[in-house]
């Protein structure tokens, strides 16, 4: 291709790392050149995967992108429907006349779900990050817990990996019979379970030789290059939305805001490869802590649908026909960072804009000033640290 | 500090600066092309704004955007809006620029002042077609490279091929219907 790399040095040697590579995490396109083992250019190459989400957006109407806000991040699906849904409900929300009250059990659910998907999304990166510096069983006792996390998902929504359960106004329908007590259960277990996982991988000397002091990412930085969620908390900033900018139930709740702190060792850096991987084990510690605070506080179900404390999803279908006219940008706190939904509505029951500003969009635009000067296996070290999803990037 | 004071504090120093409300109570700085750098730039270095981190860019095609009179549009424009946050002060703002829509649009690059906006203007050239000088990477990024049109414009016209593959299907009309 025309960008690749017209003078040939003699001693650099141009390699594409992808788009099939299995460490890039979906089709992820490298063009390095390297210097025997050292990386010296790194280009990301993207776009295998779009599909022109948000021009499918302005097609359809606000309730019917829902299904597609699934397939903007299929790791944590429940995550990607709340933010949508949070987003149009802000639109409603700025005009008396369409305003939308949640019922409670709805904000209670919803917050469960997207703290269960997040566990279930970190552990899937964890121990994808394990696998890509050649240790196997971590991410099948990662991938064994999700299993849980998904059959608890399948019974209440019938999915598995692209839920489309929250919806505009609530959920889809309520938990199944019997859902609190399940999701108890596996809470219980996680947590000795998280135990053998660190005891196998965590503080594993060779695993932490591979991560400790490997690409570390100042604060400015990462400020800079709009790192968000997990790896802009472990360059040291200390900043979370569900915290800073609340949203749903999350002020009701306590839970402490992991950050990176050089927990590596004696090579650890602050915000290195390591620091990536901690927080997110330690998110996973508070998200089990903020979901057992959710079971205790939900309300019991009720009669009514849209009963406003008992009730699962109110009826906003009319409301969504005249929407206030101008834009709108929210953000949500996902598992790969914040996600921003602009919404720009004409006072149609369409979209007129909407774009959907991701985390691993932003985490690929450091690539090019990061990876020079690594080996060509820190890169994946890289890649598996940041915790990429490519249908995020390039939607 | 509250965004009207904040706009208070910039319009002093670029009068030319204004500010619109939108029904939804979104606050805009509309900022003209020519001083957009400038402005971009005291917003970030300036110790009262400091606007360290670009949330989002968003292109914008308002050609089909109406106006508060019935069946009018705003005309033919392009936007770009700007999401800015400071992680010192905690506050936000939105500042947009219009440019004409027509194959010379183009903003200046805003890479130099927030490195993450390399990304998201390649994203906004390739689907809008808004040229940004300054720009470190100046190609497509979504889209492959030979790829004509920009898919995000409210105009675009869906192509019958690409290359040598056929993209129209049998009894497929594309001239009609919500993906015209």
């Amino acid at each position: 291709m025309s960008h690749e790399i017209q003078e040939q040095n003699d001693d650099l040697i141009t390699i594409n790392m992808g788009p099939h590579h299995p460490s890039t995490h979906g089709v992820l396109r490298l063009v390095i050149q390297t210097d025997g083992e050292m990386v010296k250019t790194c280009k990301p190459e993207i776009g295998y995967l779009h599909r022109s989400i948000e021009k499918i957006g302005e097609n359809l109407e606000w309730y019917q992108f829902v299904p597609y806000t699934d397939r903007v991040d299929y790791v944590c699906s429940m995550n990607a429907n709340l933010a949508y849904c949070l987003g149009v409900e802000a639109l409603l929300n700025t005009k008396p006349e369409t305003a939308v009250e949640i019922p409670l059990r709805a904000d209670c659910i919803r917050v469960l779900f997207a703290e269960l998907n997040r566990i279930s999304s970190h552990l899937v990166g964890v121990g994808a990050a394990a696998m890509d510096m050649g240790a196997y069983t971590p991410f099948l006792h990662g991938i064994t817990q999700r299993e849980f996390i998904n059959d608890i998902f399948e019974k209440t929504c019938g999915a598995r990996l692209t839920y489309n359960y929250i919806c505009i106004g609530g959920v889809m329908r309520d938990l199944h019979q019997g859902a609190e007590a399940e999701i108890r259960a596996f809470l219980d277990q996680l947590e000795p379970a998280m135990h053998s996982f660190n005891a196998l991988i965590t503080t594993n000397t060779i695993f932490r030789g591979r991560y400790a002091g490997v690409a570390p990412i100042s604060r400015e930085k990462a400020i800079a290059y709009g790192m968000v969620g997990p790896n802009l908390r472990a360059s040291g900033v200390d900043w979370d939305l569900r915290r800073d900018r609340p949203y749903g139930i999350y002020p009701k709740l306590k839970f402490a805001v992991p950050v990176g702190g050089a927990y590596g060792g004696s090579k650890g850096v602050l915000g290195d490869c390591y620091d990536r991987y901690i927080v997110r084990l330690l998110e996973i510690v508070e998200s089990i802590k903020i979901c057992r605070q959710v079971l205790d506080m939900m309300p019991p179900p009720a009669e009514q649908a849209d009963d406003p404390v008992g009730g699962y999803r109110v009826d906003v279908t009319k409301k969504l026909r005249t929407p206030p006219k101008g834009g709108i940008y929210t953000r949500v706190e996902n598992p790969r960072g914040e996600t921003g939904y602009y919404l720009v509505s004409d006072g149609s029951k369409m979209p007129y804009r909407l774009k959907i500003r991701t985390g691993s969009f932003t985490s690929l635009s450091i690539f090019e000033t990061l990876v020079p000067g690594l080996m060509v296996s820190d890169v994946v070290a890289l890649i598996g640290s940041l915790d990429i999803v490519l249908p995020e990037v390039d939607r | 500090m509250k965004n009207d004071e904040l706009f208070g504090l910039l319009q002093v120093l670029y009068p030319d600066v204004s500010s619109t409300v939108a029904e939804t109570g979104e606050i805009q700085w509309q900022v003209p092309t020519g001083i957009f750098l400038e402005v971009a730039r005291t917003l970030k270095d300036d110790p009262r704004f400091a606007f360290d981190s670009l949330m989002c860019l968003s292109g914008l095609d308002l050609s089909k955007y109406p106006t508060a009179v019935k069946g009018e549009f705003v005309g033919e424009l392009l936007a770009c809006v700007y999401h800015l946050h400071s992680f010192e002060h905690g506050h936000e703002v939105c500042v947009s620029v219009t440019v004409p829509k027509d194959e010379t649009a183009s903003i200046p690059s805003v890479e130099p002042i927030w490195l993450v906006a390399g990304y998201f203007e390649r994203e906004i050239l390739d689907l809008y077609g808004i040229a940004f000088p300054g720009n470190h990477d100046p190609r497509r990024l979504m889209m492959p490279e030979d790829w004509i049109g920009h898919p995000l414009r409210k105009d675009y016209q869906y192509p019958s091929n690409y290359s040598t593959w056929e993209l129209k299907r049998e009894g497929q009309n594309f001239t009609s219907g919500p993906y015209a």
